[in-house]
């Protein structure tokens, strides 16, 4: 008989007040017996929906059974057969609109929380998972460029297989995203490390230091053996607003901020990442990087953090879980508010953000509201720093250098429904091919590829 | 872990230093940068290609001993090793098409970045006058190298104590003033110096390339904390540079931004040199 509770088991979570001030993480693992729980609320139903909601296809019911029975190790291994990162995916996956969005549980109460029982699995293995075996080397070499989610993902598949992989990453350390731009609060480093760990005991050669298009070509890589090449890139290119002020001191991309807290570690003494330590601070943007800026920007000391975005609270694309705790942590948001402007004092620094209010539209064709300006409407909000988070684009350093590498006008690698580019051989997934999106969709973009790669090298 | 082959301190502030780096030295160019770190605490610092053996697969790089980084990098001696090195970073110098005579300015440890500029064009047969400015002559670095690879080589000194006393920019007038046709100047030194230098140039349409260094992490384009004013518009210096047409460059902005973290790194100084004399953990 399932457990008819109509609420999520609840995790244990920091206070709000102690939390933000802190870099610690923000939500507990599942007990044993939270997770037990959890794990009899699911109803184990035939035409699994959830499972149609998860990009890479994670068998969940499967492993949620595993999980009532106590075989811990078992849902672990049901998990990892399609998942690279289960503590990752556990973290950050925005499950509300992929897997939890299809539980029938979510009809009536709220569906069953996957996300965390799928972190506790991975957090409760995670000292005692045998270490990978390495697999019988079938002879032929694949490179891959850039070791964020995807990359990560189309080399363990490749590895598994028997590839001689070797992932090149531009920073100094492995990870992407995960390691320089998701915070610690959120998913801690050691989590990623321990992933990246596990890669390199299946072999794969990771090579940091090395960015693809400066030191080597992508057609110097062919010339060295590799057979096949995945571009794992990355949006790593920060958008601003094009407003004026944007240049003065104060105004910092997301992505500066957060590998400077995050990669750079600059919130711990012993590194030497020089902050900006600001007491106001406002965010402008509404997805996970903004939650990430905001929250990032409070535990370094800041009084008081805005997050300015122009639609209002439906539109947010951030996690809902992220936005709750961020609100829980003393963050204004500024709804229906639009930057025109930064303001700055004599010596260039930022003292002020101009914003207009702004109103929803009708929806258009797409179903999608827009906003307008209200007349008048125009306000200060007295900041310190400016904080840019309205996305990033694919960085051009490949499509720059590699000839014969088709991209659209956002300058995205353009595939096919294999991930092959318009090069024989190369392959490319990720936000380098779709824009900045999800973790889970890049790690199926990568996971694609490498089966595609297989295909290709097998039949060449 | 990148081997430091060579060492040599060319003033008590400035540091010669040639590391182990073959893939680099392949494919380094005159104009380009190599981002070091010195171990896991350390920042990530931007540092221009003095020069670089392909066949010995050595870069070498020469710095102002100024932040905490560079301090501690300067403690290091020869077959020691540092845990990052990335490049080559950003976009070749180009020089015009066709030029015949230039004139390559340094300004202090700006000397380290103008050097291989001036070898490459000098080795390119093109007729090149150096001018290298100090602000005395106990600082006065590459004075035997800058003449090697120069047609005419000037040396000033601020308060008259070496070659003549006066800055770069009057100098490079006076070059102008006695009838030298300059295609072009590559000017490398200071903010300041090459505000001024582009202002000499501009009257007379004379091309000028000046070779940005601000605040950056990647490298790459990620960041865009890099980013400076060139012609209106946003660039970063680490992928659309480090070079740019000194006419264009808004010098009062990207100053400012360099003063972002002087605060911080003033305490850094101050706290380093006390307590540790730049040895980490000691």
């Amino acid at each position: 008989m399932p457990n008819m509770q109509l609420n999520k088991t609840p995790a244990a979570e920091q206070e709000p007040k102690i939390r933000a001030r802190n870099f610690k993480e923000v939500t507990s693992c599942y007990t044993d017996e939270e997770a037990k729980n959890e794990s009899e609320r699911c109803l184990n139903c035939k035409n699994k929906p959830c499972v149609s909601g998860c990009p890479v296809g994670v068998r969940i019911p499967e492993f949620i059974a595993k999980v009532r029975e106590g075989c811990i190790s078992e849902a672990y291994d049901i998990i990892k057969s399609t998942n690279g990162l289960p503590a990752v995916c556990g973290r950050v996956c925005p499950q509300e609109s992929q897997c939890e969005s299809k539980c029938v549980r979510g009809i009536k109460g709220e569906p069953v929380g996957i996300g965390r029982l799928e972190r506790y699995c991975a957090d409760y293995m995670a000292d005692k998972a045998k270490n990978a075996e390495k697999p019988e080397p079938n002879g032929h070499k694949v490179a891959i460029i850039g070791s964020g989610p995807s990359g990560l993902s189309c080399a363990s598949d490749l590895a598994r297989l028997g590839y001689e992989v070797t992932v090149f990453e531009a920073f100094h350390t492995a990870g992407g995203v995960l390691m320089y731009g998701i915070p610690e609060f959120r998913l801690p480093k050691a989590t990623v490390l321990r992933e990246v760990d596990g890669l390199k005991e299946l072999g794969v050669d990771i090579r940091t230091d090395m960015v693809i298009g400066k030191i080597l070509s992508v057609d110097e890589l062919f010339e060295q053996g590799y057979e096949a090449v995945f571009i794992g890139t990355g949006a790593g290119l920060p958008n601003f607003m094009n407003i004026p002020g944007e240049s003065l001191v104060g105004v910092f991309s997301a992505n500066e901020y957060l590998t400077r807290t995050n990669l750079m570690k600059a919130y711990l003494d012993e590194y030497d990442t020089p902050i900006s330590k600001n007491s106001k601070v406002a965010v402008v943007g509404g997805g996970n990087v903004a939650m990430d800026a905001a929250r990032s920007a409070l535990r370094l000391g800041a009084d008081k953090v805005y997050i300015v975005y122009r639609r209002s609270e439906e539109e947010m694309p951030a996690r809902r879980e992220e936005v709750h705790h961020a609100k829980e942590e003393g963050i204004d948001f500024r709804y229906l508010t639009n930057p025109t402007e930064i303001l700055g004092d004599e010596n260039g620094r930022v003292r002020a953000i101009k914003c207009l209010s702004m109103e929803l539209t009708e929806p258009d064709q797409s179903g999608r509201r827009g906003v307008k300006p209200i007349e008048g409407s125009e306000h200060e909000i007295e900041v310190d720093a400016v904080i840019m988070a309205i996305g990033t684009s694919p960085n051009p350093l490949i499509r720059s250098t590699t000839p014969g590498l088709e991209t659209n006008r956002r300058g995205c690698f353009v595939v096919d429904e294999n991930m092959l580019t318009s090069r024989e051989g190369v392959y490319a997934g990720g936000d380098a091919v779709t824009g900045a999106a999800t973790v889970i969709l890049a790690m199926g973009a990568g996971k694609t590829a490498a089966k595609a790669i297989d295909e290709y090298i097998k039949n060449k | 872990m990148y081997k430091i082959l060579k060492k040599r301190e060319l003033n008590s502030q400035v540091t010669l230093m040639e590391l182990e780096a073959p893939l680099i030295a392949k494919k380094a160019k005159a104009g380009q940068f190599v981002i070091f770190r010195i171990d896991e605490y350390g920042e990530r610092i931007p540092l221009t290609v003095a020069d670089y053996d392909r066949e010995k697969g050595s870069v070498t790089i020469i710095f102002q001993k100024v932040g905490r980084s560079t301090m501690m990098l300067g403690n290091l001696n020869e077959g020691d090793c540092i845990l990052d090195l990335v490049g080559p970073l950003g976009i070749p110098t180009e020089i015009p098409e066709g030029a015949k005579k230039v004139a390559v300015i340094g300004g202090g440890v700006g000397c380290a970045i103008a050097y291989p500029q001036a070898k490459a064009l000098y080795n390119a047969g093109i007729e090149v006058d150096v001018i290298a400015g100090f602000r005395n002559k106990d600082i006065v670095i590459l004075e035997e190298e800058m003449r090697a690879v120069s047609t005419n080589y000037y040396i000033t000194t601020d308060d008259g104590s070496y070659g003549t006393k006066g800055f770069v920019t009057n100098k490079l007038q006076e070059l102008i003033d006695a009838g030298n046709k300059y295609d072009c100047v590559i000017a490398i030194g200071p903010v300041p110096m090459m505000k001024f230098v582009c202002a000499v140039t501009k009257p007379y349409n004379i091309k000028t390339i000046v070779s940005l260094n601000p605040i950056m992490i990647d490298g790459t384009g990620m960041c865009g904390g890099c980013r400076v004013r060139v012609g209106g518009q946003i660039k970063y210096a680490c992928v659309d540079g480090p070079d740019f047409d000194g006419h264009e460059v808004d010098f009062d902005e990207l100053m400012k931004r360099n003063s972002a973290y002087r605060d911080q790194e003033a305490y850094d100084r101050e706290h380093i040199c006390r307590l540790t004399g730049g040895v980490r953990n000691a």
